[in-house]
């Protein structure tokens, strides 16, 4: 079962379509599908006005679709908000908030994203091959209630405040990252396979954060603790070089563990002499 | 222009009228005796229930800490938007909502008249400007003067006729309706860095206690003949075993009550309704308070009845807020802590299965229904403290249905449902005692005399519901009633239709509501030099800047009392 949608236009104005969702998409006839309401700029539009609408026709059906977008849809947020099952695939740009509150399934996108990416997160899988943008896996501002489940994969860069909030899941990042990864971070994993700039972990409670590459400073609030010859990231995912392990924030009373790869931080060296 | 509301089944219990079908009619925004029914406007209202339109006692909806709370709580409003009509303007909700949204909202629900019960002063300009945006719905906001550096002063110095004065002027100055008190001294204390502890507790650097100052503004409200009681947040709010504190203070005032009217209002009484020593041992302490509530006739309150959500706590109340912070670890901002109040904001998510929440709601809807008089006590969400104001429906769904509340019960925690009186309590409102907690009853406890009934000469403030005393049972078919009480099939503000079907058909401004104190004689100059010295030494702004002018409110409306000094 597949579904294609084809941006009929380059879009200008932000769009909202949450409903680019194999969960909403289940069970319509194409021409249900074409009906659905999104929202360009402040006017309410149909989905068959900005999108062609291709594939078989899934009425009645009980599974969720693989919708597949071919094109750039950087100005469409809300991408695949809420859903729970079937899969997404995003062969361009894709925009804000993608996988919102996300429960399950899976979104690939073969370009990149802008922010809010897999924004509170609850389970499936987001696999990004492009960037990524600011607040990855984080809550919307002034919330505290980050990412609880699931996977997000990025194979490029990403931006500030990966994974803020996070209690639960994983973020594997196989680009470099911006400033606070893992701000205020309850719990689960982020692994920054390559350089990491300042402030990772600040006001962590718990939690994990493995930095591969370089990484420009440790916060002061976070104590040494040993040297470790290898990290697992995930049950087929371990990486096998000399780790410094550091613990905080201890402003925040936090036991949060932050791994920063020995042989790319020779500033770090200092640390040793208090082991 | 003409109205007539054609055979619905009438709720006015301030006339008496229980569920009778009548025509009421409607002319130039007042409720008259007939209309010529040929060129009349008529609404079909046979089979609807028809009351007064809503009143609210105690919602907070606007000035400087409500701001505070919608800039401290983004996300908040996110999920809940409200998209611009033809008639209505965008806006956000859902715990702080927009003023434009809280205007749709409250008349989308019936209700047509909203208090503010807490404006600092200071903030008063602020609170105005907001309570002019907000649509739809007449309002009116308490000035906060429990803890104002004059009032304890010449409550110290015993000098009653000068604090009525003063009084008298500071309701004008801030277009203010009544007096309200917030933890009386504790704000006083906070700015200390303390709070009080009963209230025989003195305050630090005046040398009063909490009780001097609930008297004293008491025998003030008196002399000076104000609609409304004192309203009164009690000391000690939100601790448990501050149940004694409201008994307290409600016997403090036993002896100032004149022919069974009211001389103290206690508000979200749900919120000092705590028995226990600790969290731990935390329990229901609504038997005590009602059995005094059943036995005295000089107290009105209401309920502050939580809803089982995420909402935005916020009260004048600093150390309180400030122990709320402690235990919840939300974030939280304090806010105007400047010789007046103190306010605070904490973010809070009331859980069905912790125990301590699952307590509070059973404590609101026990006060409720073991109060005996509909008239004593109303109904509230304290909005947003204990629930966004949108919750009412569901409120009086439990009020009215044994069964809403099992059905709830079955689902909080256990060893609350287990110590919760509810099950034991078999009472049902029916919709005339509905009407009383949520108009009527709010209307007399007001002062307020052209609102909260149907009478000839009333505002034609008019909330008609799709619900069928006749056919159906409310107590059975209680998601109806939650149905009916959200999108009102009606709603007639100053005789005009602004709500049909739960939908806004039009825009138009309330009024904002105000006492104009009348003093015998007047004492202006001498009270203007003593206050001009003393706003040069610790305020912020111009002793000139600082009252509220008349043109200031949108639409105006001054109440004339006469006082008696």
């Amino acid at each position: 079962m597949n579904v294609n949608l084809y941006p009929i236009k380059e879009f200008k104005l932000p769009i909202v379509a949450e409903c680019i969702n194999p969960d909403v998409f289940k069970g319509k006839s194409l021409k249900e599908v074409e009906a659905l309401e999104v929202w360009e700029g402040n006017k309410q539009k149909r989905l068959g006005e900005l999108f062609k609408v291709e594939g078989e026709n899934v009425e009645g059906a009980k599974e969720a679709p693989v919708i597949t977008v071919h094109g750039d849809v950087s100005r469409v947020r809300r991408i695949g908000a809420g859903m729970k099952s079937g899969e997404i695939v995003v062969k361009g740009d894709a925009g804000m908030h993608l996988g919102e509150e996300m429960r399950g399934g899976k979104i690939t996108v073969y370009g990149n994203v802008l922010g809010w990416a897999g924004s509170m997160m609850k389970g499936g899988t987001i696999e990004i091959y492009g960037n990524a943008g600011d607040y990855l896996g984080s809550p919307y501002r002034g919330s505290t209630e980050g990412m609880k489940g699931g996977k997000i994969i990025v194979h490029g860069n990403v931006g500030r405040e990966v994974g803020a909030h996070m209690k639960k899941g994983i973020i594997k990042i196989y680009g470099c990252a911006g400033q606070f990864v893992g701000f205020r971070m309850r719990g689960g994993t982020i692994y920054v396979q390559k350089d990491c700039e300042a402030r990772a972990g600040a006001c962590m409670v718990d939690g994990t954060i493995v930095v591969g590459g370089h990484i420009e400073s440790v916060m002061p609030t976070f104590t040494i603790e040993g040297l470790r010859k290898k990290v697992k990231i995930e049950e087929s995912e371990v990486v096998e070089t000399p780790f410094y392990l550091f613990i905080g924030d201890l402003t925040e009373n936090g036991h949060g563990r932050l791994f920063v790869a020995k042989g790319p931080n020779p500033h770090l060296n200092h640390y040793e002499r208090f082991l | 222009m003409e109205l007539l509301i054609k055979n619905g089944f009438v709720y006015d219990p301030i006339n008496g009228v229980n569920g009778e079908k009548m025509d009421i009619a409607i002319k130039d925004g007042k409720i008259v005796e007939k209309v010529n029914e040929r060129e009349a406007k008529i609404i079909d209202a046979s089979g609807m229930v028809v009351m007064p339109g809503g009143i609210d006692i105690h919602s907070h909806i606007a000035g400087g800490k409500v701001n505070a709370g919608r800039l401290l709580r983004p996300e908040d409003h996110f999920k809940d938007v409200e998209r611009k009509t033809a008639v209505t303007r965008s806006g956000v909700g859902y715990s702080i909502p927009s003023t434009f949204t809280t205007g749709y909202r409250y008349a989308r629900m019936g209700w047509t008249t909203v208090m503010d019960p807490a404006m600092p002063p200071l903030e008063a300009k602020h609170t105005h400007e907001e309570l002019s945006d907000t649509p739809i719905i007449d309002k009116a906001s308490y000035p906060l003067l429990g803890d104002w550096w004059f009032v304890l002063e010449y409550l110290r110095d015993g000098k009653i006729e000068e604090c009525a004065r003063h009084v008298a002027w500071m309701i004008k100055a801030t277009k203010g309706y009544a007096i309200k008190l917030v933890n009386p001294g504790g704000l006083e204390a906070w700015g200390f860095g303390r709070n009080v502890e009963s209230i025989d507790d003195p305050v630090p650097h005046f040398g009063i206690t909490p009780r001097e100052i609930i008297r004293g503004l008491c025998k003030v409200n008196k002399l000076l003949n104000l609609p409304h009681t004192i309203h009164v947040h009690t000391n000690n709010l939100g601790k448990p075993g501050n149940y004694i504190t409201a008994l307290e203070t409600m016997k403090c005032v036993e002896d100032l009550a004149e022919d069974d009217k009211p001389a103290i209002h206690i508000t979200h009484c749900q919120f000092c309704a705590f028995k226990g020593d600790d969290w731990r041992t935390f329990q229901s302490g609504a038997e005590e308070i009602a059995n005094y509530v059943n036995a005295h006739s000089h107290v009105t309150m209401d309920m502050g009845q939580i809803i089982f959500t995420d909402t935005t706590t916020m009260t004048a109340d600093g150390p309180f807020q400030y122990t709320l912070y402690m235990l919840s670890g939300n974030k939280w901002t304090n806010h105007d802590v400047e010789t007046e109040t103190s306010a605070g904001i904490v973010p809070f998510h009331y859980k069905r299965k912790s125990y301590v929440h699952a307590t509070q709601w059973s404590i609101g809807l026990e006060l409720a229904l073991l109060i005996k008089d509909p008239w004593k006590i109303l109904m509230t969400t304290d909005h947003p403290n204990a629930g966004p104001f949108i919750a009412y429906p569901r409120i009086v769904a439990w009020l009215m249905s044994r069964k809403a509340r099992e059905a709830t019960l079955k689902k909080i925690n256990p060893k609350a449902r287990s110590r919760s009186l509810l099950p034991s309590i078999k009472r049902e409102l029916d919709f005339y005692e509905i009407a009383v907690v949520t108009r009527a009853g709010q209307a007399k406890a007001l002062g307020l005399k052209s609102k909260g009934h149907l009478g000839v000469g009333a505002d034609a403030d008019i909330a008609i519901y799709n619900f069928n005393p006749e056919t159906m049972d409310p107590s059975r078919k209680y998601k109806a009633v939650r149905r009916a009480f959200k999108r009102a099939a009606y709603t007639i503000k100053s005789g005009q239709v602004v709500v049909k079907d739960g939908e806004i058909l039009k825009h138009v401004d309330g009024a904002t509501m105000w006492i104009d104190v009348q003093l015998c004689e007047p004492c202006e100059i001498e009270l203007n030099e003593n206050m001009k010295r003393r706003f040069k030494e610790y305020w912020t702004v111009e002793f000139e800047n600082y009252p509220v002018s008349e043109d200031y409110l949108a639409i105006s409306r001054p109440i004339p009392v006469k006082a008696d000094v």
